[in-house]
């Protein structure tokens, strides 16, 4: 029976529901997390003996470059990341290459493999929304999502500057809309419009050009109205000034902007079974929180600037991160953030490109590699580590690597083993520049996470953080059959064995996927279904004629035509729209 | 020291991907097992007897073991890719790829070669005693960090892309070349005996070049240094009085590789 299967006996960790590594048997019947099984569904049903193995909700990445023009641009760029790093095609999954940005098909498998189930991408374009969605489309293995580039679009610089809530409210709902996007992602708010005039935004209280809008009107306007508009997320930011020695104290202000913003997701849905609240209450999801960390006052004083970040976020509850961790080697550096990216080519003198997206935000790309020799590369190595170890709270937490700009996702098993494993860090310290050592405070840090933090930070947190915890990141009655187990025994661990770690993470010994085993020990064994999210968000109807007018205005400045923009759902893998109701 | 020679006796009308060519992977086989080698021809893997007579065994090591190739290969690529010792004689031209990544031994053809001769190419030689085509000694497409060690002696011409990205090692060139000789260059040397026609050393950040000719168009990114005479690099001499240049100061990294140009021919610089 397809979508139904029970696994017997394996070590649950189920975050949201505070099971903390109990022996329990887990149901899924037609793909949804059941309580049992009947005598008739128990004859045929498929059973997984996890007997001494770790159970947990499949993965969930909240914040990974996979579908997209940039991501393409990258490959594009890179024929040297593709010809040694390649998979052949086997009787049901495609071929595919590429180290630091796969071909969407090896990008579907190589998640798979490691037991994750959802993903979504982390910034898409308005313009490139199409092109995003014929990606993610393409994705096998991964349910998907994508968060709309919104920190510097004219429709929405002009309205804020004038106060118009109610046109810049309809203009994001209408948008979310056209592009079958969930979320609102803010890059260098009203800095990469200053990247048009080869200018960059220093301050939040600086005005950029012609529209005259700060930083802080950017992130205070967007926190404000994401939650007038109940979207799921938390507007998702990528600070100003980032990747520039001393950048933290920007990162903690801007954070501090939307502290009295109260989270109000509404989201028509029915909710899986978890006995923690899986909504959340955050009006700020901070993200890659080392690259937006930087101490010192130039690459001589270098340092970490993380522990000034994490103290804001222990002592306040309205901010979740994701780390972005550089796990050295190869990367390719990718963001919507386009003057931060002509600083790292005239830093490095490597080859990269920048592009103006029309009237809407930037992008750039540039090949880059992390050496445990370089000091600055070692001490962002210490920085990932640093700002997940600090934060007391797991749920304040997300790991990434913000792939594929520290490293590639393929490189989070060992991630996870230098949180768990206080040996495994050490072991690096010897072997990288002195300054990972001398200007962090991560090698007197002696916290090592279990397994239980482990699933917080790669499940259960990364969905309820992005509200998609009704369904993803827990095994709770109702949600999806999505389920990693890892050959890992959490009685016989031994964490200085970290070895053994990465070898168990990467290669899930079952990735099962609304409830059909799809990945088992690196091999591919199904491709399932997959499915889309955006937001639908109600909006005023009047609200929505004004602002058309408004758009379809100023739609001269854009290069195609005002019927050419909106992306159709064809364009989507089984589309799934979440109704969001906003406030009247 | 055991001589393996292959005969081309196949139909070479699609070319052949026959990477299984080397003194690595002929040691310890008997000719009717290197005979049975798979290579690749358009869709279809077929035993390398499809395409070759073998005569002889190989040695006992890579080191003990020659191929002598009697005949043109020009269709056939990647000949000694990855080869770490021995040596590989061809009495013809070669193929694409030949000699590319490999690490140590020597390769010798008496013909011409084909584009991408010791591409990323770590140690050992290759001698061509005809002319070649494009990115001999260069880094794979897209990557700026090439061939890291040993020697190519290309004894005619060579055309473009020649040593680029090139991070260790020297290519020496008998005769002329054309287009970006030395492009983003990191290390080593390239020493031109004849003309380059333009680009020399484009967005070079460290290394050096040495051309014997002319340089038809010279990169603006270059200043002149002075004027040195019989320049010496370990074993390999350049006659003459040369033009020193640093460059290139188009890029971030400022000046850091050198060139020299001879005196005589570029009267003009």
């Amino acid at each position: 029976m397809a979508g139904t299967i029970a696994i017997k006996n394996g070590y649950v960790y189920d975050p949201l529901n505070d099971i903390n590594g109990e022996m329990m048997d887990i149901f899924i019947k037609d793909g949804k997390v059941v309580t049992e099984l009947s005598g008739a569904d128990m004859k045929d049903v498929k059973e997984i003996d996890a007997k001494g193995k770790t159970v947990m909700p499949g993965g969930v990445d909240s914040h990974s470059h996979v579908a997209g023009a940039k991501v393409n641009g990258g490959r594009m760029m890179r024929p040297e990341d593709h010809y040694k790093f390649y998979q052949k095609k086997t009787p049901i999954t495609h071929s595919g290459c590429g180290y630091t940005v796969p071909s969407v098909y090896l990008g579907g498998y190589e998640y798979s493999k490691m037991g994750y189930t959802t993903v979504f991408e982390a910034a898409v374009p308005p313009m490139e929304a199409r092109h995003t969605h014929e990606e993610m489309r393409s994705t096998p293995m991964l349910d998907m999502g994508g968060y709309l580039v919104l920190g510097n679009n004219w429709f929405l610089m002009r309205y804020l500057k004038e106060g118009d809530i109610d046109k810049a409210a309809a203009y994001i709902a209408w948008m979310m809309k056209t592009h079958k996007t969930y979320g609102i992602k803010c890059v260098n708010p009203a800095g990469v419009e200053n990247w048009g005039w080869g200018e960059n935004i220093g301050a939040l209280d600086q005005a950029n050009i012609h529209f005259e809008t700060t930083p802080e009107d950017m992130i205070k306007g967007l926190t404000e109205l994401n939650e007038k508009l109940g979207i799921p997320m938390p507007v998702h930011l990528h600070a100003n000034n980032l990747g520039h020695p001393g950048c933290w104290e920007i990162t903690r202000d801007s954070l501090k902007i939307p502290k009295n913003v109260k989270a109000k997701p509404n989201m028509d849905v029915e909710w899986a079974e978890t006995k923690k609240n899986a909504k959340r209450h955050e009006s700020v999801y901070l993200t890659h929180c080392q690259f937006n960390a930087f101490g010192g006052t130039s690459w001589r004083d270098f340092e970490s600037g993380v522990k000034g970040i994490t103290d804001y976020v222990n002592s306040n509850d309205h901010v979740v991160f994701d780390s972005g961790c550089v796990p050295f080697g190869d990367a390719t550096v990718m963001t919507g953030d386009g003057p931060a990216i002509h600083d790292l080519y005239v830093l490095t003198g490597h080859k990269w490109s920048n592009t103006d997206v029309e009237c809407e935000c930037g992008s750039g790309v540039l090949p880059f590699l992390y050496l445990k020799g370089n000091p600055v590369h070692s001490v962002q190595w210490a920085m990932g580590l640093e700002s997940l170890l600090y934060v007391k709270d797991a749920w304040k937490t997300i790991m990434t690597t913000d792939s594929p700009n520290g490293g590639p996702f393929i490189k989070y098993p060992q991630v996870i083993a230098w949180l768990m494993s206080n040996k495994a860090r050490q072991d690096t310290f010897a072997e990288c520049h002195k300054w990972a050592q001398d200007r962090t405070g991560l090698g007197a840090e002696t916290r090592e996470m279990d397994l239980f933090e482990i699933a917080t930070i790669t499940r259960a947190n990364p969905a309820r953080t992005i509200g998609m915890s009704y369904r993803k990141g827990t095994l709770g009655i109702g949600a999806d059959g999505d389920v990693a187990i890892y050959d890992i025994d959490p009685k016989s661990l031994e964490v200085n064995d970290y070895e053994s770690i990465i070898r168990a993470f990467e290669n899930a010994a079952y990735t099962i996927k609304a409830g059909e085993v799809v990945s088992q020990m690196g091999e591919i064994v199904a491709i399932p279904e997959k499915n889309t999210f955006y937001s639908d968000i109600a909006t005023d109807e009047d609200a929505e004629k004004s602002m058309l007018a408004d758009v379809k205005k100023w739609f001269k400045y854009y290069t195609l035509g005002f019927d050419r923009y909106p992306t159709p759902e064809k364009y989507l893998a089984n589309p799934t729209p979440i109704q969001v109701k906003a406030e009247k | 020291m055991a001589d393996v020679i292959l005969k081309p006796t196949g139909n070479f009308d699609l070319t052949v991907e026959a990477e299984v060519i080397t003194p690595d992977n002929f040691a310890g086989k008997s000719a009717d097992e290197i005979g049975k080698l798979l290579v690749w021809q358009g869709p279809e893997e077929l035993p390398l007897a499809n395409f070759f007579s073998v005569e002889g065994n190989g040695g006992n090591s890579a080191e003990d073991t020659t191929i002598i190739i009697d005949g043109d290969v020009s269709r056939v690529k990647r000949i000694g890719q990855e080869m770490t010792a021995g040596k590989i004689l061809v009495k013809g031209s070669v193929g694409m790829h030949t000699g590319s990544t490999m690490s140590g031994g020597e390769i010798v053809v008496e013909g011409d070669s084909e584009s991408w001769a010791g591409m990323d190419m770590t140690g050992g030689s290759i001698h061509i005693k005809g002319n070649a085509k494009d990115h001999i000694g260069s880094a794979y497409r897209g990557s700026w960090e090439g061939m890291t060690g040993g020697r190519i002696t290309i004894d005619g011409d060579a055309v473009s892309q020649i040593g680029g990205g090139l991070s260790g090692g020297e290519i020496i060139i008998g005769g002329s070349v054309k287009h970006f000789c030395g492009i983003r260059i990191n290390g080593g040397l390239i020493y031109v005996k004849g003309n380059a026609f333009r680009t020399v050393g484009a967005e070079m950040t460290g290394g050096t070049i040495v051309i014997g000719g002319c340089i038809e168009r010279f990169l603006p990114g270059f200043t002149m240094e002075g004027v040195e005479s019989d320049l010496k690099f370990n074993d390999i001499e350049c006659p003459g009085e040369y033009k020193k240049f640093t460059g290139d100061y188009a890029i971030p990294q400022k000046g850091k590789g050198t060139m020299y140009v001879s005196c005589d021919n570029n009267e003009c610089l």
